[in-house]
């Protein structure tokens, strides 16, 4: 409780979880939030492209889809899809961490190359390549960024691990005995636990941002899922005049990732203060 | 105050400075009293804590953000440092007026930068016309009489190639390099290893006699002070105690605190115990006299009020009610 | 300086190696049977054989990865399908267009990015300060694709203050070839006319660029000079006598940009994402745009060439970045 009124002192961090928490609301009664749900999902050519009114807040699409439900039920997908990379990259990078960290010799070595190679590339363009290789959904972009993210969790675990393989009370625990698989998940993993928290909350922003790009460029959701990027790619040809269309899908990949940030800049200040950017 | 014909080169006249704190307002110093005759070398001696620091941060006016200068003077030359703006402070009297001499030579370089380049920088705003137009000249000088190896070498080394009593040297030619009238030197050998701590100074105490310029030098120890300063002042817990010519003021303590100092110390007895109490803490601090929850001899005056300083001769001050009477056999126990 | 810099080169050439081989692998192993792919729908299996053996897909693994490398060191990435061309003729093409724009994104953001952190840190707690850093949180929170299309909308269709896609007005052509920045070039060849539209033309694209990159270099400089001013030769410097302006802006800002500058090679990272989808909003003939064309189209090699040449580009600018950084901090060219 302590650690939650210091955290909500901070600010920038209490509105980061004050949006955060609003996205996953938002996410999960998404069905009930939005004003049509049904109509979000089907054409309407009568109505195709109409400003911001009573009737559509935001306005409606090229085909006639209410553009706030659509917004809306875009957020469901868009927590998913960070929440599933976020949830797969850990899985994938901290076991592989731990162990790279946590013995020495060939394993270790290999693990922490390919690693490094993974990293040589910006995440974008591997995600890319992949994702070109695979039919376009929100499936193959959940693949490619899962595939291209679990390094940043490797990493960081294996400097964790490294740095307590050295310490003297992991010396200690080996002394009288205690066996790899146990000194890893009990004592080496929960030290390791706040760097990988603090990378997790900042990843998932840049998951969203990154997913919103894949996307835009239609390597992502493809129509008619009401992903966020999708939306404003769509929305382009019929610029500048329907220009809600644009600009409020944008809003909400700003806000979230803003959300998440923020959150993320949080949870990294109280959880290590010994890495705490001078506030 | 001594009649000198000169007058001196630096006065702290019953200085008060406050810390403010999560706990409060902190009264570090209370009205301290020091004063530097001119070319003499005078030390401030007290126990961590007692506020040294803060003190030559004061005059150097380096104070931290939350820290208040309540009342007093700090008279140099004649003028109230207190009085100045930051830009005549920067201008006039650091690095040209007063030179200072840093605690740990570890930290006080700049690491990224040549020492030549460092030291640069101070000559270029603050030397004399007669050395500016040959400013490495100047510092060859200056590292050839702190005795650094190497001098032009020196100059295009960087921080870490140096050891500790080397980036010492450096500071003190950093010190010197503007021909302040004033050094004020932060316990500068404390950082240092017995032997080398020495060597500085001795090199100190030659420099001084040599090119005539005064010293304040601050420490805590008793043994350092007694060897390179020809007065000193007494501190304890932000108050003066007393002051004097270092000798007389050792052999022939007036203020309770420093005799059982003296008494206390390893050379003077095979007890190892120490002055029974603690410091109090600055923050609600004992009105009068702070030394009085400790002092054997002390009386309800002492712990209400503190006196205005006694003169005793050969320009001895104490700040004291009870400094004529003897101490009673102290049981260190 | 010369021996760390041998060190670090030596040190890039495992991840390279296995950036190839990833790109291989890539390549050769997802498309089950390339040689189908390659021949086309209506191939017989005859025609099938023949590129098989033609191209070595008949030999094994290993041997199939050596010839690649040999191609790929000598210069054949292959041919692009959309093209027709040798894909490494087409990024060669197309590179200085990507150059000229990375280049000025970097500078805004480091000419903006480290005065604006700097301000904020000497002004720690004030207005100032906190807008900075809400800026910096923003800068990152904003999509690229999404802003680079805001301001086309509200300076180029509304406003018509700028133009909206191109790196050049058509009608004006392009100036003859010097460095391939064509803002230079134009100079050069003494054109006012195309140096205008040069300069136009690459305003919103650079900026939209540089915005996460200055937020990123803000961010890393007020954290930097933040925990240097605390230091005790700060201190130090100025009871010695320094003077407060170059105080900060000589020596504390070395000791600051450590930090900063190695935040950069991740910035070159996200510069070169964000730049996909710049080049393709704005219709900049760069490697990005060259990318998502290739994307879209399917084709195959000129994806993974670029993919493995942006990961020999981005080790180059790590190399450099740790360069730089030990020639702001001495004492790392001793380590390693």
């Amino acid at each position: 409780m302590l650690v939650l009124r210091k955290f909500l002192r901070d600010i920038p961090a209490a509105i980061g979880l004050a949006v955060v928490l609003f996205a996953v609301f938002v996410a999960i009664f998404a069905d009930q939030l939005a004003p049509d749900p049904i109509g979000a999902m089907e054409s309407n050519i009568l109505e195709r492209l109409q400003p911001p009114s009573d009737l559509h807040p935001f306005g409606t699409d090229h085909l006639g889809r209410d553009l706030l439900s659509r917004v809306i039920l875009g957020t469901r997908d868009a927590l998913k899809v960070s929440l599933v990379t976020v949830a797969g990259a850990i899985l994938i990078g901290v076991p592989l961490g731990l162990i790279a960290g946590y013995r020495r010799g060939f394993i270790s070595e290999a693990i922490m190359r390919l690693t490094d190679v993974m990293l040589a590339v910006p995440q974008l363009v591997l995600a890319l390549a992949l994702a070109q290789l695979l039919k376009p959904s929100l499936e193959t972009a959940m693949m490619a960024l899962t595939f291209t993210y679990w390094p940043f969790f490797a990493r960081t675990v294996y400097a964790e691990s490294r740095r307590l393989r050295a310490s003297t009370f992991i010396e200690a625990l080996e002394g009288i005995g205690v066996g790899p698989a146990r000194i890893v998940f009990f004592h080496i993993l929960p030290n390791a636990a706040a760097p990988i928290i603090v990378r997790a909350t900042i990843g998932m922003g840049f998951i969203i941002l990154t997913a919103a790009l894949l996307g835009f460029l239609g390597m992502g959701a493809t129509p008619p899922e009401p992903d966020w990027g999708l939306a404003v790619a769509e929305s382009r040809q019929f610029l500048p005049e329907a220009w809600w269309f644009a600009t409020f899908p944008g809003l909400a990949i700003f806000f979230a990732v803003l959300g998440f940030n923020l959150l993320g800049d949080g949870v990294r200040d109280i959880v290590d203060p010994r890495l705490r950017r001078s506030r | 105050m001594s009649v000198q014909h000169t007058p001196p080169i630096l006065s702290v006249e019953g200085l008060r400075i406050s810390l403010k704190g999560d706990e409060g307002r902190a009264e570090v110093l209370d009205r301290i009293d020091v004063t530097v005759p001119q070319g003499r070398i005078v030390g401030v001696v007290g126990e961590s804590g007692c506020g040294k620091s803060t003190l030559i941060k004061a005059i150097l006016r380096i104070l931290p953000k939350n820290a208040r200068i309540d009342s007093g003077a700090i008279i140099f030359e004649g003028e109230d440092l207190a009085s100045l703006s930051e830009r005549e402070m920067s201008r006039r009297i650091r690095g040209g007026g007063i030179g200072f001499i840093p605690q740990d030579p570890y930290l006080a370089l700049n690491p990224v930068f040549r020492i030549g380049t460092q030291l640069g920088e101070i000559l270029r705003w603050h030397a004399p016309p007669q050395f500016k137009a040959d400013p490495r000249g100047r510092l060859v000088d200056l590292f050839r009489a702190v005795q650094l190896p190497d001098p032009e070498g020196a100059l295009d080394r960087y921080p870490h190639q140096f050891s500790g009593g080397q980036r010492q040297r450096i500071l003190i030619a950093a010190a010197l390099a503007c021909q302040p009238r004033l050094i004020v030197a932060d316990e500068p050998t404390t950082a240092l290893d017995v032997t080398t701590q020495q060597e500085i100074l001795r090199l100190l105490r030659d420099l001084v006699a040599e090119l005539g310029v005064s010293m304040l030098f601050v420490s805590h120890d008793f043994g350092v002070v007694s060897q390179l300063c020809d007065d000193i002042s007494v501190i304890y817990a932000g108050q003066t105690a007393e002051s004097g010519p270092t000798q007389r003021v050792l052999h022939d303590p007036r203020h309770p605190y420093t005799r059982m100092l003296i008494d206390c110390h390893p050379d003077r007895t095979d007890s190892l115990v120490g002055i029974p109490g603690t410091v109090p803490s600055p923050v609600r601090p004992p009105a009068g006299c702070r030394f009085a929850p400790r002092c054997p001899l002390a009386i309800d005056a002492c712990r209400t009020v503190l006196p205005e300083p006694t003169r005793l001769a050969e320009g001895r001050r104490v700040v004291c009610w009870r400094h004529a009477d003897p101490l009673p056999e102290l049981e260190l126990a | 300086m010369l021996a760390f810099l041998a060190r670090r080169l030596f040190l890039a050439i495992p991840s390279l190696l296995g950036l190839m081989i990833l790109c291989f692998v890539l390549l050769r192993v997802v498309p089950s049977d390339p040689s189908a792919a390659l021949a086309g729908d209506n191939a017989t299996p005859q025609q099938i054989a023949e590129i098989r053996a033609k191209f070595g897909f008949d030999r094994p693994l290993h041997e199939q990865f050596f010839l690649y490398m040999k191609q790929v060191l000598s210069g054949d990435l292959g041919v692009s399908v959309h093209s027709n061309r040798p894909v490494v003729a087409d990024i060669g093409q197309r590179l200085p267009a990507t150059l000229e724009l990375t280049f000025v994104a970097l500078f805004l953001a480091a000419a903006i990015g480290i005065p604006l952190g700097t301000v904020a840190a000497v002004a720690h707690n004030s207005p100032i300060d906190h807008l900075v850093r809400l800026f910096t949180i923003g800068g990152l929170a904003v999509a690229s694709f999404w802003l680079a299309i805001m301001l086309q909308l509200w300076l180029a269709m509304d406003l018509d203050l700028l133009p909206l896609r191109g790196r050049m007005a058509v009608a004006l052509g392009s100036p003859p070839t010097v460095t391939g920045s064509y803002v230079i070039d134009s100079l050069v060849a003494a054109r006012w006319d195309q140096f205008v539209s040069a300069l136009r033309h690459i305003v919103m694209p650079a900026t939209v660029l540089a915005i996460p990159a200055i937020a990123t270099i803000a961010r890393f400089t007020r954290s930097g000079v933040l925990e240097t001013m605390q230091k005790d030769f700060v201190t130090y410097e100025t009871a010695a006598g320094y003077r407060r302006g170059r105080l900060i802006r000589i020596f504390v800002l070395r000791n600051s940009v450590a930090t900063a500058v190695t935040q950069i090679g991740l910035l070159f990272g996200g510069l070169i994402s964000s730049a996909v989808a710049v080049e393709a909003i704005f219709d900049w003939p760069g490697i990005g745009s060259y990318a998502v064309y290739a994307i879209l189209g399917q084709d195959y090699k000129a994806v993974l060439a670029v993919t493995l040449f942006v990961g020999v580009v981005y080790a180059i600018v790590n190399v450099l970045v740790d360069m730089v950084h030990a020639a702001l901090d001495p004492r790392v060219a001793e380590q390693l």
